[in-house]
């Protein structure tokens, strides 16, 4: 289906106009299981448009391969809006790909040329075994929410919304943390595949919050070590935050160290009053 | 054996049936809770807000999603925000103000007492989400924000930046997760459900499939809570997720429980038009984006110039010509019909001309691109990842799409469908936004199901049943409807075709948007009757699905899905073709105004049409249950 020539001309924008097709070369990591040998597949991905997103670019690699009874690659994917965290690949050994500030699947191939060649892997952690293909398993996350990543505000206790005030620029704060969407890119680009910048994110939400305090020093020490216990150890190298799509500071982890330091004294001086 | 739906709608003046029936519900005592399972399916809003409020009560909860983790659910993709009526503005906002806007936008074919209840508790949301720390916008002063949305005439809505669905989600999934460490409740995640059981006419368990190994498991509990979504993607493309599917809710219609108004569909008329056939989905640009920009196309359908080179004369700035009043903030179904006219009459933009231009101009000029960016930067930003355009310089292209599915499994008062002991919350369910849901509202019916309406009707069935174990997993029931699954399942890799499952659900999609989409009439509707079983014969004899039902499988994922679609769809049309009038987000073009709005007939419609299953080889018999208005006036929408 061509979309050029289409005798509208009121479009402006991009130059070299819709409707153009790409040719890519394609190593795609295939996996069969968590305990199998994995390699590459190379695709010759021809006549790909270059208005697609780079999961349509792979829906495309599967229909194809499934007319050459071929199984299709496994990948992880939902809402393709960059916002659930489910997506996320390797490409060319960054994870989702060149585009700063982009989950997986809003990046579109017209960031790609004519020609390139392009290597697409699972993210890679000990603590995310792959499932199969290009999908892994970043259950870990949630065994660190369940440590602590919480207010605990039983339904029907609330009092009312404007009882406790927020100062703006603490409410800012914490929603800057909150926009994490949980994909793991930060562990995946981490050379020690650390989990800091996820823990501080959830850190960085609640322990600023007045809601959040009862609760702070407990959930410090306990999502900490909880993280410890799957993950590498930080060693500042900053990668997590340039991979990040939602481009989540490092700034948080420094609230993470801060209040885990203190939680430990803290912590220790509490139990010993009761 | 026809079904009676009985409502249960309380007595007494709308204000006091919720107090009065929370009063009259029966209670399970709190050192009883423990003894009563709960199975629920789904963990968006209404299900994880469920899973979390009746574990906090003691019952003990297990819990199901096929995704990866319970924060990956749709309702994270919500933009906009949260209405609650807590009037912080000053403005006249009041529950009855809520309650009267939310039957009107429903076009008058809600039910008002549960409308009402749902605009009480919409109150307590905001309390409860703001206690659990969601990052709701705020004032300088520290107090929570505010915005006008969606044409409301007052400033009822609460948010988070552009990410409220995100931040209410992670606020009920917290909730849960400290549930699951307290061992309240059981997850289940990656785990598809694929049946309902119901024994002696009562829901009993699900039937779930690993969809890591393939093994299909069998759980049992004293009431099955469905809260698993809408059927949107019953047109393929759309704002819904790739995964969002009908099935449980399917499979649900299929043992016993009616499917109400399947024909009512919101249209979003501000999405990223297709642009080409391996599209995969449609990208919501928030609503807020009319309150600045202004849509048109070129009067000339062979216009040749770049769109800021045409003069205003030749543009036609369709909404603020055919509604003055309201321009170009007219309700969703009016702004998504008249790009569709306009699109069929050959004017659309864009290199597929299937688009419609919202453009920012003007605003850029009066308040500056700075201004502009500061307010919707987010959105242009994605704009132009998706489509390559800066639409600082050019005007953006929209379209509508299928964004929410108003239908759903029907319910009485207390959320449970017609079958006992099985409930459905959320967008599964059909009860609170008539034939069209107004704005920032489908977050407030999630969190209000789940946090503050089941865990106070559930006592009342689970109650009497005390001292009952929950039905064993190796009762014949359960053995049946496993293997009933696992032939299902298995039998998709023994058809060997030549096509694959996301052709179908493409082509099966592209019937139901034309016949059955934006607008409908009873040609293309019985065209939609014919072409839809021959298309899901085709399927089922000739679809393609490789690899092995014991391991990770996502195209046999899919085809359960698309082959559930299948029958929904046909559903869909005939409720459609039944209902000879126009409502809302359902607009029969037999039955409009001389200015072409939608013209209801509430003597002869005024129901909820609800469809009881009859086995695969006949079609559906239609229940009615009547609408009764004893407090809101019927009068016909006008946006002049």
């Amino acid at each position: 289906m061509s979309a050029a020539g289409n005798g509208s001309g009121s479009e402006s924008g991009s130059g070299n106009g819709h409707g153009a097709r790409m040719r890519l070369r394609l190593r795609i990591w295939r996996q069969a299981g968590p305990d199998e040998p994995g390699a590459f597949l190379d695709v010759d991905a021809h006549d790909i448009p270059e208005d697609c997103s780079f999961l349509e670019m792979l829906d495309i690699v599967n229909e194809r391969l499934i007319d050459d009874d071929i199984e299709p690659v496994t990948f992880a994917h939902d809402c393709r809006e960059g916002i659930c965290g489910t997506c996320g690949v390797m490409i060319n050994g960054r994870p989702h790909g060149p585009e700063k500030a982009t989950a997986t699947c809003q990046l579109h191939m017209r960031k790609f040329r004519d020609g390139d060649e392009i290597v697409i892997e699972p993210f890679r952690a000990a603590s995310f075994p792959v499932v199969k293909d290009l999908m892994v398993d970043r259950r870990a996350f949630d065994r660190i929410i369940e440590s602590g990543g919480f207010i605990s505000a039983p339904t029907g206790t609330a009092p009312d919304a404007n009882e406790i005030p927020v100062p703006k620029d603490v409410a800012d704060f914490a929603m800057d943390a909150a926009a994490c969407i949980g994909c793991g890119a930060c562990v995946a680009a981490c050379p020690n595949s650390a989990a800091q910048l996820f823990t501080a994110a959830k850190l960085g939400h609640l322990n600023v919050l007045p809601q959040g305090q009862p609760e702070r020093w407990r959930r410090a020490e306990a999502m900490v070590e909880t993280m410890e216990s799957f993950f590498g150890s930080c060693t500042n190298h900053g990668e997590c935050t340039e991979a990040c799509p939602k481009e989540i500071s490092l700034d948080f982890i420094a609230v993470l160290n801060r209040d885990y330091l203190k939680a430990k004294v803290k912590n220790r001086r509490l139990a010993s009053q009761t | 054996m026809s079904v009676v739906l009985d409502a249960k709608v309380p007595d007494g003046p709308i204000a006091d049936k919720w107090e009065n029936h929370k009063f009259s519900v029966k209670l399970v005592n709190p050192a009883n809770k423990r003894r009563f399972k709960i199975l629920v399916v789904g963990t968006g809003l209404a299900g994880a807000s469920a899973a979390a409020s009746l574990a906090e009560l003691g019952y003990k909860v297990e819990a199901f999603t096929f995704h990866d983790s319970p924060r990956r659910a749709h309702s994270i993709a919500a933009q906009g925000g949260i209405n609650a009526a807590k009037n912080y503005r000053n403005d006249g906002d009041s529950v009855y103000r809520l309650f009267y806007d939310t039957v009107k936008g429903g076009d008058y074919r809600s039910r008002e007492a549960n409308v009402y209840r749902l605009a009480q508790v919409s109150l307590n949301i905001i309390d409860q989400c703001a206690a659990q720390g969601v990052p709701f916008a705020r004032e300088y002063g520290g107090l929570l924000a505010n915005r006008s949305f969606g044409g409301a005439q007052v400033s009822r809505t609460f948010y988070a930046r552009g990410q409220t669905g995100q931040q209410l989600l992670l606020g009920a999934y917290q909730a849960m997760a400290a549930q699951i460490a307290a061992g309240g409740v059981t997850l289940h995640n990656r785990s598809d459900v694929l049946d309902i059981v119901v024994k002696d006419g009562e829901a009993v368990g699900i039937v779930t499939r690993d969809l890591l190994t393939g093994e299909l498991r069998a759980h049992s509990g004293h009431a099955v809570v469905l809260a698993t979504g809408g059927y949107g993607n019953v047109y393929y493309l759309s704002t819904n997720a790739m995964n969002c599917n009908v099935t449980a809710a399917w499979r649900a219609h299929r043992r016993g429980a009616t499917f109400a108004n399947p024909c009512y569909t919101q249209i979003h008329p501000t999405c990223i038009p297709a642009s080409d056939e391996f599209q995969s989905k449609l990208t919501l640009m928030s609503e807020s984006l009319r309150n600045d920009g202004r849509i048109w196309v070129p009067r000339n359908m062979d216009e040749a110039r770049a769109a800021a080179e045409v003069p205003d004369a030749d543009r036609y700035y369709f909404l603020e010509e055919k509604y003055p009043a309201f321009g170009n903030l007219v309700p969703r179904d009016v702004a998504s019909r008249n790009a569709k006219t306009v699109v069929d009459q050959g004017m659309g933009v864009g290199p597929l001309r299937n688009g419609v231009y919202l453009d920012f101009a003007d605003v850029i000029a009066r308040d500056g691109e700075s201004v502009v960016r500061e307010k919707y930067g987010n959105l242009l930003d994605m704009y132009e990842r998706i489509t390559g355009e800066d639409p600082y310089r050019s005007p953006m292209r929209i379209y509508p799409a299928t964004h929410y599915t108003m239908g759903g499994l029907w319910v009485d008062y207390n959320l449970m469908t017609n079958v006992p002991g099985l409930y459905a919350l959320g967008e599964c369910n059909f009860s609170d936004h008539g034939a069209n849901r107004l704005g920032a509202s489908a977050l407030m019916q999630g969190l209000a199901d789940g946090y503050f309406v089941l865990p106070y009707t559930i006592g009342d069935y689970l109650a009497p049943k005390l001292g009952s174990a929950p039905v064993p997993v190796d009762d014949p029931a359960f053995a049946a409807a496993v293997a009933e699954v696992d032939d299902r399942t298995r039998g998709w890799l023994a058809k060997r075709g030549t096509k694959s499952v996301d052709h179908y659900h493409r082509e099966l999609g592209k019937i139901v948007w034309e016949y059955c989409g934006m607008a409908r009439n009873r040609t293309g509707l019985e065209k939609a009757l014919s072409e839809i079983p021959a298309l899901r014969e085709e399927f089922r004899a000739n679809v393609k699905v490789l690899g092995s039902a014991d391991t990770t499988n996502q195209s046999l994922e899919q085809v359960n899905r698309v082959d559930d679609f299948m029958e929904m769809a046909e559903l869909k049309v005939r409720d459609a073709l039944h209902r000879e009038e126009s409502c809302g987000g359902h607009f029969r073009e037999e039955h409009q105004t001389p200015e072409g709005e939608a013209l209801r007939d509430d003597d002869n419609f005024a129901y909820v049409a609800a469809w009881d299953w009859q086995g695969p080889d006949r079609p559906q018999e239609l229940v009615k249950e009547p609408l009764e208005f004893e407090n809101v006036k019927l009068t016909q929408r006008s946006y002049k």
